[in-house]
């Protein structure tokens, strides 16, 4: 666990970055600060391995002062990512993994192969070990960051703003490798974003930070999109909140109808489109599976031409439909 | 041409003098632009008047340099250490800026990553913001290798002066064949002192010659 109590940063010019703020971010979780530029967020993240230093107030690590080291080895056992990935250009792509195990003295074979697995485990292909990061697109190079902050095994992990400078398409998928990767791993990790979708995707917990370093609310999404403390966490929110807090209903419970007789499968049990009068077929229009939420069911029945929206299993294969009726009842209740 | 086979020996001291009294200052100039521009980045309000004290310095006059030393150091006036020390100030002068500029071309996001994941400030320079700055501290070094190569000739004019004592020895006796033997063994001294850079830069910055990729994917 990571405590903030009433930390302050105060700049020598008098301005307020951070005001008393105090928080616990919970282990083995992803804590999310979000909030509009000038709300401290990255300041308090890096407030957590001293690359800024507070004015005031304490952190903890696992109730340890992260004042009472030296803040190098402070840095060396946590990871850290930030945007452009910041990869150091005169070195390879597995020697920059590699980063943080050198610096500990580890020794040249297990360095090596914790890299090489690393690069694995964040999809890349081994091929590019031996590249510079200029040879690389962004969306690689990001993934190299994230292989370099975890070489050491740290038990926290700071990311600021990792994917804001890759495209949507890409950052979609960073964020849902991001997810898969902390499934095995369960670090600590710090996010910082000013994209609030992007909050409420990753976080745990999110943290709203209001311009002049205060907290305004601390929660987990639902209860941010189901609660919002005030205006400001309100407006910052969005305007559709009601509509994304259905990211938090599943499908698990949801009923479904039989397969309706104007479903085409294909040889597979999948949905190949709808039969129309004249023979021809439309397409499904969006599908969602049992580990989906709400929001994807709604997605699929206002996607599918009939209204049918298709249920399939993880290999594709068609369970059910859901229609209106169906989200209706499962969002009285 | 017989001038030639009778006068190795002169050829051959004339060539060794000219190359160490350029070459010793473009070591001795490195070793001092290193640590002043590093100090320089260290405390930014250093930097331009530095810079600026290098463009008046590279801006006096070679022989008034030459002429005006020995009084300033105490040395006698037909000591190579006038030259070395003329061309290391020169040296100095022109490598600030580069050592400068290439301390400052390790993108900031490159040096919050270093400072970020653990390295201190000692071994952030040597391993992350030098290597950086090769490139840039080394187009430096060329420029300077083959300016001092050819100042050192101006030497002459005060008796030190490696291949150019080949000239003023041609233009007293009005006679070509030393002259042009020293034109061309200057200018091949400073192409090979040239390649011989550029190929140790490459050897040392095999990152900055990639392709880069397709920017999608």
């Amino acid at each position: 666990m990571i405590e903030f109590e009433d930390v302050t940063k105060q700049y020598p010019d008098g301005t307020l970055a951070v005001d008393k703020l105090s928080l616990r971010i919970p282990s083995n979780e992803i804590t999310v600060f979000v909030g509009p530029s000038g709300c401290g967020k990255t300041t308090s993240l890096r407030m957590i391995n001293r690359t800024i230093e507070r004015s005031s107030g304490r952190i903890s690590i696992d109730g340890e002062d992260i004042n009472s080291g030296d803040p190098v080895t402070l840095r060396r056992g946590i990871g850290y990512v930030i945007q452009h990935a910041g990869l150091f250009p005169h070195r390879t792509v597995v020697d920059n993994v590699a980063t943080v195990p050198k610096l500990l003295g580890w020794d040249r074979k297990k360095t090596r192969s914790v890299a090489m697995e690393l690069l694995e485990r964040v999809g890349l292909d081994l091929k590019l070990a031996q590249r510079y990061p200029a040879q690389l697109s962004g969306g690689q190079q990001q993934r190299v960051g994230v292989a370099r902050a975890l070489a050491a095994d740290p038990k926290i992990m700071l990311m600021d703003e990792p994917f804001s400078a890759v495209d949507p398409i890409v950052r979609h998928q960073l964020q849902e490798e991001l997810l898969r990767l902390q499934r095995d791993i369960g670090k600590t990790i710090v996010f910082v974003t000013h994209d609030i979708d992007e909050a409420i995707k990753l976080g745990d917990n999110v943290a709203v930070l209001r311009v002049g370093g205060k907290l305004a609310q601390f929660a987990p999404p639902a209860e941010l999109l189901a609660n919002p403390a005030d205006d400001f966490v309100e407006s910052f929110v969005g305007q559709d909140r009601g509509y994304r807090a259905l990211t938090f209903l599943h499908t698990d419970k949801l009923h479904l109808n039989p397969l309706p007789e104007d479903l085409v499968l294909d040889d597979d049990g999948k949905p190949a489109g709808w039969l129309k009068g004249g023979g021809d077929l439309l397409p499904i229009g969006a599908t969602f599976t049992r580990s989906d939420s709400v929001r994807a069911a709604l997605d699929a029945v206002l996607t599918s031409p009939t209204g049918h929206g298709v249920c399939v299993d993880e290999n594709g294969k068609a369970l059910g439909v859901v229609d209106h009726a169906i989200l209706a009842e499962a969002l009285r209740s | 041409m017989t001038w030639v086979g009778d006068n190795l020996g002169l050829i051959w001291d004339q060539l060794s003098e000219h190359i160490y009294l350029a070459i010793l200052p473009v070591v001795f100039g490195l070793l001092i632009a290193l640590p002043l521009g590093y100090v320089a980045t260290r405390f930014s309000w250093l930097a331009n008047p530095l810079i600026a004290l290098g463009g008046v310095l590279y801006s006096l006059p070679s022989i008034a340099l030459f002429i005006v030393l020995p009084v300033v150091l105490g040395t006698q006036v037909l000591d190579p250490v006038n030259i070395v020390v003329a061309l290391t100030i020169y040296t100095v002068a022109l490598l600030i800026r580069n050592v400068i500029d290439g301390l400052r071309s390790v993108p900031p996001d490159v040096r919050q990553a270093a400072i970020a994941v653990g390295f201190g400030p000692a071994r952030r320079l040597l391993t992350i913001d030098l290597p950086i700055a090769v490139p840039v501290i080394f187009a430096g070094l060329r420029v300077a290798t083959v300016a001092n190569i050819s100042m050192v000739s101006v030497g002459a004019v005060i008796g030190i002066g490696g291949l150019g004592e080949l000239f003023t020895q041609g233009f007293q006796k009005d006679f070509l064949t030393p002259v042009v033997v020293g034109v061309v063994l200057s200018l091949l001294l400073a192409l090979l002192a040239d390649l011989l850079i550029v190929g140790l830069q490459r050897v040392l910055t095999p990152w900055a010659r990639v392709v880069s990729p397709v920017k999608a994917a």
